[in-house]
């Protein structure tokens, strides 16, 4: 069979008691959610279906690719892993808990300026792992980011362009002014 | 100047005569901060009100006919709405005219593991899931057909009822110029067979696609498509409805790569459950289902044989290919003929024989991934060249050199190339790899390897063949100075709304954040042919050029008149419309907008493209033109281990020649993740399945399925080259997939240069270099070819023996009036193009 796919209660919506909701708190980008879901559900979900987050995207719902990553008490974690069940009153930031109101945070910018984000998929979960980087090690060696987003899988950018934005991103929380060097922009001049 | 991080580029200051402001610099993307901020909307994210969600329950087998499909118990479960089958959508489809061969739902047999028998619509993802599995399907298998030597052996079963020969899906034979008398004039002869490892284009975002009715009938699909164009008529054929009466809306790709270019069975189911339940319906594919979608890099056996002059000339080339097609046709017929097509255009090749074959195999289907069947003879003629500099003793970047083909000629098969820096882009990877100290210099273990190669700027006939433009673009203006562009493109990350934006700002002299994008939507934006074979860039950047000039002459006639200057002294920049020989003296966008609004009515122009026309007349003549080739050179630097044969890279050096940049950090970001791909093709990608367990996929997950991580990504250095092509927009040719094409035979040079063996086969594994380590030949790849009985060739005097492009005799000339069939109806014995 070529499906693989989690396996869930049986029958429709409502049908079944494994279908009976729960109810809890969850504190998400900083502000407290009532939330009522089935029991199952994984942290993705909720927050994609059950909050209207989706801003967090998926790529194989099986914990391979990064794409899902959040940050659960300020620690990077793969929501598809996750039971929301297991998050009641534990602090969630998704990527769109990382802008301060409408300034993007300083990862964000360096990514969209830089290109790091091309096709923009794997960007949210990649964001939030380096904003768990950066929070511990505001001043990462390139060794350090790379296996910092050694869990996240990009298909666009040979994740050079990634490295690059972070380490402009560390660069600008000590002088917002930093500027990319040349040749990250343009390549080497012959 | 646009955006406060703009950096001028390389480019700065050329192009049309005039300086350029927006074109060459580094401007952020248009929807850059949309995807850092995660509001940008993927198919999957479109939520609507009473939306039911879609399974497909999938063949177990992967060669049967069906005889029985039960779908009464998955009717009946509590929430189902609705329950397809084959018989519900009988009428076939596919992306070339020449193999509609797929059906939404299998009718009367699968062909791979993973084909669709039958579908659900329900009111949520669980009960979807539940009734799917409960559906029962009988089979009455058939023996499955599994690598290409086995369906060139076994003409039966057949897995489809057409085709040139048995299992041979497809089987091309072309030659140009007098190839046996340049194999005798050749000093030394040559031959090497090659094998290329299929591989699948990952992309992040699993295919998504909703369906929607509207209360008067009317069709709406959503989609992660690169080519909202042709599902837009697969669906129309498919539902039999007018294509007036639906829309394509292609999302935003989390990725393509070539893997969303195909009309897709998922994507007209929810459409037809849409239409049986008047509610919108979704699905989503697992990662597992992607894997089964496919339409990636062929597999490609590959023998090729070369006659050289004592100076390395080549005097005679013949390239047998033969590609493992999957179970169904896609865009085979034109990657059959692509493996053959771009040999010519880096060095001349005085004379040329092809032959390719494409087989059927009960596996998912190979169709385009970046570099769409180039990759595979670009692999094997970079290796092949390798070694015969090597036997030669002449330094491999020095051959290369001494054979490039001229800028502005015409190659053996009738390809036009036009600006061609590949010279400067070998000297810049020589010098900036310092590689004359380096090359064959290197202690045991560590080696230095280099390749190159070329790619089109968008193919230069469409799909369908006809007479209508490739692209159009709209453009509207707004007395406010705001500008709305609308062109069918799509960006699938490579950033071609930015590119879009960046040429009409520099026209208009405006911002490129002062531009709304409105792209690929059947209902509201003129025809893209969709983002393939690195069309985009060249071809709406022309359209959009000539839309752009329209609107300005209209703003110009106006501000002349107004600043009492003529047309020809007025600048566009910096908002502004001004007299260059006093510039102070203007009007702002704006106010030029309500000038030329009060004047001539609301400001709406439109441009189109269509590439010029090719120079070949010949069966086969529709692959390999475009209006402008890429060039790409690279230097690989990589470690072996001897003991374990394990290979390391440690950088790689390429130069592209993009003609112009548009954007400078847009095309290293094409470099770099071209080099990424390249390099997972080279090491450790593989798309493969096992033959004793029916035919599954053995690693259908992103676990299994090896690509590079942060951890194997080594250090690239690019190098931007700029040599303008007449046909490109401001010059600009492509750069999203040329890169990718030379990595695996640089990196299969460089583990020679390190250790002494060839591995004539990608992926280098570690196996495969222990294996040629120990053997005598020092040599590890596929012995032989198959025995395929070839048709005549289709014999092309070469440009230099006088020939007008035309065959000889014997082969269908190809005559203007075949050039305008009716859309349904192109001629099947062409190759047509992806």
């Amino acid at each position: 069979m070529a499906q693989k796919m989690k396996r869930r209660g049986k029958g429709a919506a409502g049908a079944s008691p494994s279908r009976a909701k729960v109810h809890l708190r969850l504190d998400v980008n900083g502000e407290t959610q009532e939330v009522a879901f089935a029991p199952h559900k994984t942290l993705l979900e909720v927050l994609r279906e059950d909050l209207g987050l989706t801003g967090t995207k998926h790529g194989c719902e099986l914990g391979e690719c990064g794409t899902c990553t959040v940050l659960l008490d300020g620690r990077p974690q793969l929501s598809c892993l996750v039971l929301a069940l297991e998050c009641e009153d534990r602090p969630v930031v998704t990527v769109e808990g990382l802008a301060r109101g409408p300034r993007p945070d300083p990862l964000q910018m360096a990514f969209a300026e830089l290109g790091a984000a091309q096709c923009g998929y794997c960007t949210p979960g990649i964001l939030c792992a380096a904003k768990a980087l950066l929070d511990a090690k505001p001043q990462p060696t390139r060794q350090e980011i790379r296996e910092a987003l050694s869990g996240n899988l990009c298909r666009c950018t040979g994740y050079i362009k990634i490295f690059e934005a972070v380490e402009l991103a560390a660069r600008r929380m000590r002088d917002p002014d930093a500027k990319p060097a040349a040749e990250v922009l343009h390549g080497r001049r012959v | 100047m646009a955006g406060g991080s703009s950096v001028r580029g390389p480019g700065g200051g050329r192009g049309n005569g005039r300086a350029l402001r927006v074109v060459g610099s580094s401007v952020r993307k248009v929807d850059g901060l949309s995807k850092c901020a995660g509001v940008t909307k993927f198919a999957d994210d479109i939520v609507l009100p009473r939306m039911l969600f879609c399974k497909l329950h999938r063949s177990p087998v992967p060669h049967a006919r069906i005889v029985r499909v039960n779908t009464s118990k998955a009717a009946k479960m509590p929430g189902v709405l609705a329950v397809l089958t084959g018989k519900d959508l009988p009428i076939p489809f596919g992306i070339l005219p020449v193999s509609q061969d797929e059906h939404a739902l299998c009718l009367d047999k699968v062909r791979l593991v993973g084909d669709p028998v039958a579908a659900v619509a329900a009111v949520d993802e669980d009960a979807a899931f539940d009734a799917m599995n409960a559906i029962e399907v009988e089979y009455e298998p058939l023996d499955p057909i599994l690598s290409i030597e086995e369906a060139i052996r076994k003409p039966s079963p057949r897995i489809h009822d057409y085709g040139d020969e048995g299992n041979i899906h497809k089987k091309v034979a072309l030659e140009f110029g007098d190839v046996e008398r340049g194999f005798r004039e050749a000093d030394r002869i040559f031959e090497d067979t090659f094998y290329y490892e299929g591989s699948t284009h990952l992309p992040m975002e699993q295919h998504a696609a909703v369906g929607m009715v509207d209360p008067d009938g009317k069709v709406t699909v959503w989609s992660s498509t690169q080519t909202p164009h042709y599902v837009h008529r697969a669906l129309a054929k498919v539902l039999e409805m007018p294509p007036a009466h639906i829309r394509v809306i292609a999302c935003p790709n989390g990725g393509g790569f070539g893997g969303k270019s195909d009309p897709f069975n998922h994507e007209i189911v929810v459409a037809k459950l849409a239409l049986l339940t008047g509610r919108p319906v979704k699905i989503t594919l697992t990662r597992e289902e992607v894997f089964y979608c496919h339409r990636g890099r062929h597999p490609v056996l590959m023998q090729i044989r070369t006659g050289v002059a004592k100076d390395g000339a080549i005097k005679a080339m013949h390239f047998k290919s033969y590609l493992d097609g999957g179970g169904y046709g896609s865009y085979g017929v034109a990657s059959t003929y692509y493996t053959g097509a771009l040999q010519t255009v880096t060095y001349n090749v005085e004379t040329y024989r092809f032959q390719g074959a494409r087989v059927f195999t009960n596996k998912p289907p190979c169709g385009p991934k970046r570099g769409h069947g180039t990759p595979q003879p670009r692999f094997a003629l970079e290796v092949h060249l390798d070694k015969i500099a090597a036997t030669l003793g002449v330094d491999p970047a020095e051959l290369r050199l001494r054979h490039l083909v001229a800028p502005g000629s015409l190659t053996a098969n009738y390809l036009r190339v036009g600006s061609m820096g590949l010279g400067k882009c070998i000297g810049a990877v020589v010098e900036g790899s310092e590689w004359k100290k380096k090359f064959r210099r290197l202690p045991r273990g560590k080696g230095i390897g280099l390749a190159c190669s070329s790619y089109l700027c968008g193919a230069g006939l469409p799909i369908y063949w006809n007479n209508m433009p490739h692209t159009g673009v709209q453009i509207r203006l707004d007395r406010g100075g705001g500008v709305a562009v609308f062109c069918g493109e799509i960006d699938i990350g490579q950033g071609s709304d930015t590119v879009l934006a960046q040429v009409v700002a520099e026209v208009l002299g405006i911002d490129p954040y002062d531009i709304r994008i409105v792209f690929g939507d059947t209902d509201l934006t003129p025809v893209d042919l969709g983002s393939y074979s690195s069309r985009v860039t060249l071809m709406m950047g022309n359209a959009a050029i000539q839309a752009a000039e329209r609107a300005r002459e209209l703003l110009a006639k106006v501000a002349a008149e107004k600043l009492g200057v003529s047309v020809e002294r007025l600048g566009f920049g910096e908002r502004r419309v001004f007299d260059v020989e006093d510039p102070d003296r203007g009007m702002t966008f704006a106010e030029a907008v309500v000038l030329a609004e009060s004047r001539f009515g609301t400001i709406g122009t439109v441009g189109s493209y269509t590439p010029p026309p090719s120079a070949g007349k010949y069966k086969g003549s529709g692959v390999g033109p475009s209006p402008a080739y890429s060039f790409s050179a690279a230097v690989v630097e990589l470690d072996v281990d001897p003991e374990t044969g394990w290979v390391r890279v440690e950088r790689i050096h390429l130069a592209h020649d993009v003609g112009q940049c548009i954007n400078p950090v847009l095309v290293v970001g094409q470099i770099e993740g071209s080099v990424y791909m390249g390099l997972g093709e080279a090491l450790m990608e593989e798309q493969v399945f096992r033959a004793n367990r029916n035919g599954v996929h053995r690693q259908p997950s992103m676990l299994e399925y090896k690509s590079p991580t942060t951890m194997e990504m080594p250090d690239v250095v690019s190098y931007i080259i700029e040599d303008p092509d007449p046909n490109g927009p401001f010059g600009a040719k492509e750069v999203g997939q040329g890169p990718l094409l030379p990595i695996a035979p640089a990196v299969v040079n460089a583990v020679f240069d390190a250790v002494g063996v060839r591995i004539d086969e990608v992926p280098v594994t570690p196996e495969k270099i222990l294996k040629a380590l120990e053997s005598p030949a020092k040599r590890y790849g596929p012995k032989g070819v198959p025995d395929v009985k070839w048709p005549d060739p289709i014999r092309v005097p070469a440009p230099w023996e006088g020939g007008t492009g035309r065959p000889d005799e014997g082969g269908e000339p190809a005559v203007a009036s075949e050039r305008a069939p009716a859309p349904d109806r192109a001629p099947h014995a062409r190759g047509p193009r992806s």
